[in-house]
């Protein structure tokens, strides 16, 4: 009797843990497509890097060559400053811009719910489509700035950095908006009563309270600049010159256009490892990854 | 992309996206499937169908029109197999043919520029020596123009069929801005800069140049070098003397780009002015522009986007003579043809043959002549009064037919890798970023 109770409590019990757990197999889909799909790519990418293949016939093996060629290559370093420049700056722009709307579209009114969903428009055109608009509107003999833009060293990256932009402001917006309506309402109400202006409330509650919702943000966006490629292929090609070639650029130069896979796979190797690389050390520096709340004192 | 004419498939890359590279992945990942399972026995050889990858431009109307001609033919019953044509958009010729040619799911006949462009194909052999062939076919030996078919070879050996109409570079003009100026197309070095002159006094810009697509600025340093140390200096760099580069004919060319560049000849915003997206047409069109240094497709595409100038106002001209230059005034550059080439590991290597045939047959030439183009068949003189402006034929014809020779783009010669890389080194001279000197230094280090 009593066995058959214990038996029938353990039933039941894991049944209990089965309903409320799901088990390791729930995740074996993602799991499946992200081994298919991010893994075995990247592994791949990774042994192709130490091989020489022109995309025919079978890659051989050369060792270290391409991670060598990668430290001598001039162009490897002007890259790099480009990316790096190219990210700070498209922090910086979106960043501002997108706190300022999100927390503006935080409010309550009608018309800002209905502003906000026309700011959020570019986020959902595809970079390609966006590129080529841009392309013609900054066409120098029949656009509407007829100027040499694309054709300067400083034109061609300010418009890189105005048009990745112009795309992904919105989706920033979107999380900002998100976070300041987290934000209580009686923070706003008690600085009130001390008589704190707009300005304020701003910089001494919005602000701090935002803080990982700025890492959340900051850390899509440099990842994202790392990846950057569409704007700069249909806007420069990298031009004028060499000057806008970042990173992706000069890996797709190396692989699609001199066929230099082995190269090619090298310089995709080394963004993979600095995107992981820097976002561990965002998260780090920020203290993201300690989860502290920023309500403390609350 | 009627612009491209089959010249300048590697100048874009626009619909290059992410989308692109996992579509190809996918149908990549999705043919090898599909072939794994269909590989077993039973093909057999005869019977089946055979791809053939072509660019997809507006010539490619001829190429659908002899694959109809084709598969309804005695020679395709005989060779039991049918073409399957399959057009691939410009920008992405070349990445989709490398990709597919690795895969399984590769052409067994396919489009491309012979000479450098064929070279890793050949050394990888995915491509038919055709030079038997073509040597035992009376059809195939005596179709083409000798030079031409030559043009495209690899050391010696044919590995294509001519399969468009000729491209050679030529000097554009705009009639009705010449006879406003009062001014004649040049045909010296010191004419040219005569109505460089007059024309910049006139607030025109003396030249169109698409200088965001670097190809149609390698147009200019291909002439100038050839007019001032005639074909040898390139063909020496061409069969892989990089120490070529350090000839003084090509300095002198540099220092002259530099001068034009300088002096405000093709205008101050030309890097951002794209050939592909019809920029450099428009602004040549539309008068803004007296002159375009560009390949013979500039009729065509001129034809398509602006008719009426193409029509009236739409002059042509050879490169002029540099005085002290060596190289012969009748010397040209550009592309030969576009060839046709077939991949060893096809099914129906008779069906293969017997389709290329037809690129020397009149039909086929009369298709080209149609459109505008120059063939480059043997039987090709006859048949230019029924082009659609015989006077821009006959010229073009004369033009190849009468060269000493014809030098093949550098970029096409040189092949993928120092091509794109010499692209960037133009690209840099054109805009200042390095000096004449510097440009002849970074070329020498090419490899």
């Amino acid at each position: 009797m009593s066995s058959t109770v214990t038996s029938g409590g353990e039933k039941v019990q894991r049944g209990k843990v089965r309903a409320g757990r799901p088990s390791a197999v729930w995740a074996l889909p993602a799991v499946l497509f992200f081994t298919f799909f991010a893994v075995v790519p990247m592994a791949l990418a990774f042994y192709l890097s130490f091989t020489k293949w022109d995309g025919l016939g079978d890659p051989k093996p050369v060792g270290l060559a391409n991670w060598q060629k990668l430290l001598d290559d001039p162009r490897l370093t002007q890259s790099l400053g480009i990316t790096v420049l190219l990210t700070v700056a498209s922090w910086v722009f979106q960043t501002v811009v997108a706190l300022l709307l999100g927390v503006w579209a935080a409010g309550p009114q009608r018309n800002r719910a209905v502003l906000s969903a026309i700011f959020f428009v570019p986020f959902l055109l595809s970079s390609t489509a966006i590129s080529i608009l841009f392309y013609a509107l900054l066409d120098p003999n029949f656009g509407i700035i007829q100027k040499d833009t694309l054709g300067s060293t400083s034109g061609a990256f300010l418009a890189i950095v105005f048009v990745g932009g112009w795309q992904f402001i919105p989706f920033h917006t979107l999380i900002y908006q998100g976070g300041a309506r987290q934000i209580p309402e009686v923070l706003y109400q008690a600085a009130a009563i001390d008589g704190a202006g707009r300005y304020r409330q701003f910089f001494s509650i919005t602000l701090p309270q935002l803080r990982h919702t700025i890492t959340t943000s900051t850390v899509l966006l440099v990842v994202g600049s790392l990846t950057y490629f569409e704007t700069v292929l249909i806007l420069t090609k990298g031009g004028p010159g060499t000057d806008t070639a970042i990173l992706p650029y000069l890996m797709y130069e190396a692989g699609f256009k001199t066929y230099d896979f082995g190269y090619a796979s090298a310089i995709a190797s080394t963004l993979v490892l600095a995107a992981t690389g820097l976002s561990l050390i965002l998260i780090r520096l920020t203290g993201f990854g300690g989860m502290r709340s920023t309500r403390e004192g609350m | 992309m009627e612009s491209n004419r089959g010249r300048s498939a590697r100048s874009t890359g626009t619909a290059f996206s992410r989308r692109w590279v996992l579509g190809a992945g996918a149908s990549a990942l999705l043919t090898t499937g599909l072939s794994a399972c269909g590989s077993g026995e039973g093909s057999g050889g005869g019977g089946d169908t055979i791809t053939a990858f072509v660019y997809g431009d507006d010539a490619v109307k001829v190429q659908a029109a002899a694959v109809a001609r084709f598969n309804k033919s005695a020679a395709s019953k005989t060779a039991k197999g049918k073409i399957k044509l399959e057009k691939i958009p410009g920008s992405d010729y070349l990445p989709k043919l490398r990709t597919a040619m690795g895969s399984p799911s590769a052409p067994d006949v396919f489009f491309n520029w012979g000479g450098g462009s064929i070279k890793a194909y050949q050394e990888a052999d995915k491509i038919v020596d055709l030079t038997d062939i073509i040597e035992n076919d009376p059809v195939l030996k005596n179709g083409f123009l000798p030079s031409v078919l030559a043009a495209g070879d690899l050391k010696g050996r044919h590995y294509g069929i001519p399969m468009r109409g000729m491209q050679p570079v030529i000097l554009f003009y705009n009639k009705t801005v010449f006879a406003e100026q009062k001014l004649q197309p040049p045909t010296t070095w010191d004419q040219l800069l005569d109505v460089n002159t007059k024309l910049k006094k006139a607030k025109i810009t003396p030249f169109a140049l698409g200088g965001s697509d670097l190809w149609p600025e390698l147009m200019w340093l291909e002439y100038l070098v050839d007019r001032i140390g005639g074909p040898e200096v390139f063909r020496r760099i061409q069969d892989g003397d990089a120490e070529g580069w350090g000839d003084p004919a090509i300095l002198k060319a540099a220092e002259m780009v530099k001068g034009l560049v300088d002096d405000g000849a093709f205008g101050s915003k030309f890097t951002s002015v794209s050939y592909v997206n019809g920029g450099a047409p428009a602004v040549f069109a539309k008068g803004k522009a007296a002159m375009h240094l560009m390949g013979s497709w500039e009729y065509s595409t001129q034809l398509g986007k602006f008719p009426d100038f193409a029509k009236s106002n739409l002059g042509w001209a050879a490169f002029p003579k540099i005085e002290d230059g060596v190289g012969d005034v009748r010397n040209v550059v550009g592309n030969p043809t576009n060839y046709w080439s077939i991949n060893p590991r096809t099914q129906n290597k008779d069906a293969a043959i017997a389709f290329l045939k037809d690129c020397a047959s009149e039909a086929y030439a009369k298709d080209l002549v149609a459109l505008g183009d120059v063939p480059t068949t043997s039987n090709a003189s006859a048949l230019l009064s029924s082009a659609p402006n015989p006077e821009y034929a006959k010229f073009q014809y004369d033009l190849v037919q009468q060269a000493p020779a014809f030098t093949l783009s550098w970029d096409q010669a040189l092949g993928d890798e120092l091509g794109t890389k010499m692209h960037t080194e133009i690209g840099k001279l054109f805009t200042g970023k390095s000096a004449p000197s510097e440009f002849v230094s970074a070329c020498k280090g090419l490899k």
